[in-house]
């Protein structure tokens, strides 16, 4: 097991320089000096220019920067936001908590729904339960988000305004940010009705961002099921006068879980790419927004360590699934 | 469909193929739906009523002729500057298509020459030709692609070129994968000792064998390249206004979406049954031509 970590630890630290090469890279082929760009509408003298270009080591060998820039990484320096002159590295750590909340709550829903439906569906195979639950799947598989976000806005903020259509939180409400989890803070800030407007923010960004991998999780358990269900252990289950409920329940879900449990792991870099459509259309003040608006605005340090942090932790995802998957399947490890 | 990617064809593998196509319901209404929609977008100038970027500055935010308010004249109905949403969903349709075809086209022929290098070159080639795909898969798709759009400068052709590089991993790495099976096979160590060169056995002895598993990819990336695409449109990253791109089309009516249904409902609409009618053409392509799904 542990010469099986290590392997893919080895493999983990090549992606992750080249990583860092695409995001260092991506600055220095954008179009245009980032440096005038900084300066805006107002321009800059001569002085200030050439006295940036030293402070961002511009003129110094590539090389150089790329070493320097990587030295900075490790020390967790991705340089400032042309725009707030704030940390990046800061900025990333401050908006991270919104987003977290929204893809776990987006994750719960996609699981709490996806298993119980695939497994529904495998059951009930080619009966009206199975087309039914599969054809809701694949309308779900191939929804364009952004307009599932617009409509569900007309609906549900506009005709029957139950929801609000932006933000975390109401603004006559105000508390310390102690966690980050507006659902965590609004209950310990004791304010009466926070709580609740939390919730109701959430409800649609949560539906949102979960329906992709909602529907990607109960087309895998079905198809899961159906393999696992045609084993000979199953027949034997059977044969022992064993509940369909426990063998459904039980005996098959638990072996279907493995590919059901890669396909979530290698969803979180879905539910980040769904981010940055769910929290530009809910203005949901997440990484997702962040990055889209830093684009329009060509704030390219922020771009650019963005980028990088998100890819990072997708790689930090992946390897833990990864390793998660050897230590539930010992097949995979001999290979 | 096959006969063109398969040109070693024996008799009776396109009636094979169709017999268990035809299997899944599913499937054959999407290939209606998709081909219908394939005749809209290029009957689209006949089609079309009016022009897509035809102004009636009398008659703006006309809802569609069956609510009280519309007529015939504008039979779904006009967006906030009197375009007709008829003429201009039906030349959007040209756009996915075209969209779609271009990504799968570049991502596919990249992807599977890079497979097939991959599978065949020696082992270092190999290793790096994948830590580099893998670099590109850590990031997530759309995220890649907005940024690769913010260094080109928002178009349709660099939302077109971001979208199949990274799409173009997938195929890399399905190619090589199906490459890597077949190497070991009597029939490529006979064609070997026959002396079928390197580029023989890449593209004629193997490359046949291997595409059954890149079809169904080609098929789910075309939607996926779909949807990206007007994702990006929609950010305003992808084809800019007055173009009528389904995404930037609902872009445009974002404002509206509490005063005028229609001019946010029938673009999304149309994106998802073109999306849906793919991805369930994609589920019965993959039924007829994996044998292990086969008789299951």
């Amino acid at each position: 097991m542990l010469r099986y970590i290590l392997a893919r630890l080895v493999t983990f630290v090549p992606t992750f320089i080249g990583v860092t090469l695409i995001s260092f890279a991506f600055i220095r082929v954008l179009p245009g000096d980032p440096i005038i760009v900084m300066a805006g509408e107002r321009g800059m003298t001569e002085e200030r220019y050439q006295s940036l270009v030293e402070e961002l080591g511009f003129d110094r060998p590539v090389l150089e920067q790329y070493w320097h820039y990587l030295g900075g990484i490790v020390q967790g320096d991705l340089g400032q936001s042309f725009v707030t002159k704030r940390p990046v590295w800061d900025e990333f750590f401050a908006l991270f908590p919104a987003t977290l909340e929204l893809s776990i709550c987006a994750m719960i829903l996609a699981i709490a729904l996806g298993l119980p439906a695939g497994v529904i569906a495998a059951v009930n195979r080619g009966k009206f339960f199975d087309r039914a639950l599969m054809s809701t799947a694949l309308v779900g598989y191939s929804m364009p988000i952004f307009w599932w976000a617009l409509l569900l806005i007309i609906v549900f903020s506009g005709n029957l305004a139950w929801t609000p259509v932006s933000g975390r939180i109401d603004l006559l409400y105000y508390f310390d940010n102690t966690t980050g989890f507006m659902l965590i803070d609004s209950i310990l800030s004791g304010q009466k009705g926070a709580f609740g407007s939390a919730v109701r923010h959430l409800i649609l960004p949560t539906i949102v961002l979960g329906t992709i991998p909602l529907a990607v999780i109960a087309r895998q358990t079905r198809s899961a099921m159906l393999e696992v269900l045609s084993e000979d252990y199953i027949r034997t289950a059977r044969a022992k006068g064993l509940s369909p409920a426990r063998i459904n329940g039980v005996h098959a879900l638990r072996n279907a879980l493995i590919p059901v449990i890669t396909v979530i792991g290698l969803s979180i870099g879905t539910l980040l790419a769904g981010a940055i459509l769910t929290e530009t259309i809910f203005s949901w003040p997440g990484i997702g927004k962040w990055m889209v608006d830093s684009i329009s605005r060509r704030d390219y340090p922020v771009v650019q360590g963005g980028l990088l942090l998100i890819a990072v932790m997708v790689m930090i995802v992946n390897l833990i699934v990864d390793v998660l998957y050897g230590f539930i399947n010992p097949k995979i490890r001999k290979r | 469909m096959t006969t063109a990617v398969n040109p070693t064809d024996r008799p009776g593998r396109l009636a094979e193929f169709w017999y268990y196509f035809r299997e899944n319901r599913g499937a054959v209404i999407g290939l209606y739906v998709f081909a219908a929609i394939v005749v809209m977008a290029l009957g689209a100038p006949i089609l079309a009523p009016y022009g897509p970027t035809e102004q009636f500055r009398q008659n703006t935010l006309v809802p569609p002729f069956w609510q009280e308010g519309g007529t015939t004249q504008f039979l779904l109905g006009t967006d906030a500057v009197g375009r007709d949403m008829l003429s201009r969903l039906l030349h959007g349709a040209r756009y996915s298509l075209f969209v779609g075809v271009v990504v799968v086209g570049i991502a596919a022929s990249v992807g599977i020459l890079l497979g097939l290098v991959a599978g065949f070159a020696p082992k270092w080639l190999d290793t790096i030709i994948m830590r580099i795909m893998d670099i590109i898969l850590a990031f997530p798709s759309l995220l890649l692609a907005l940024v690769l759009v913010a260094i080109l400068g928002p178009s349709l052709i660099n939302a077109m070129i971001a979208i199949a590089i990274v799409q173009q991993p997938h195929y890399v790495r399905l190619a090589r994968a199906s490459v890597l099976g077949e190497l070991s096979k009597d029939y490529v160590t006979s064609a070997r000792v026959a002396g079928a060169g390197i580029f023989r056995r890449m593209f004629i002895t193997v490359l046949p064998n291997c595409l059954a598993p890149i079809i169904v990819q080609a098929a789910l990336s075309f939607s996926s390249a779909i949807l990206d695409a007007a994702a990006l449109g929609f950010l305003g990253m992808g084809a800019q206004p007055p173009t009528p791109e389904w995404g930037t089309m609902l872009a445009d009516s974002r404002e509206f979406i509490l005063r005028a249904w229609w001019v946010v409902t029938f673009p999304g609409l149309a994106i998802l049954i073109t999306v849906l009618a793919i991805n369930l053409m994609g589920d019965g392509l993959r039924d007829a031509l994996d044998p292990k799904l086969k008789r299951s």
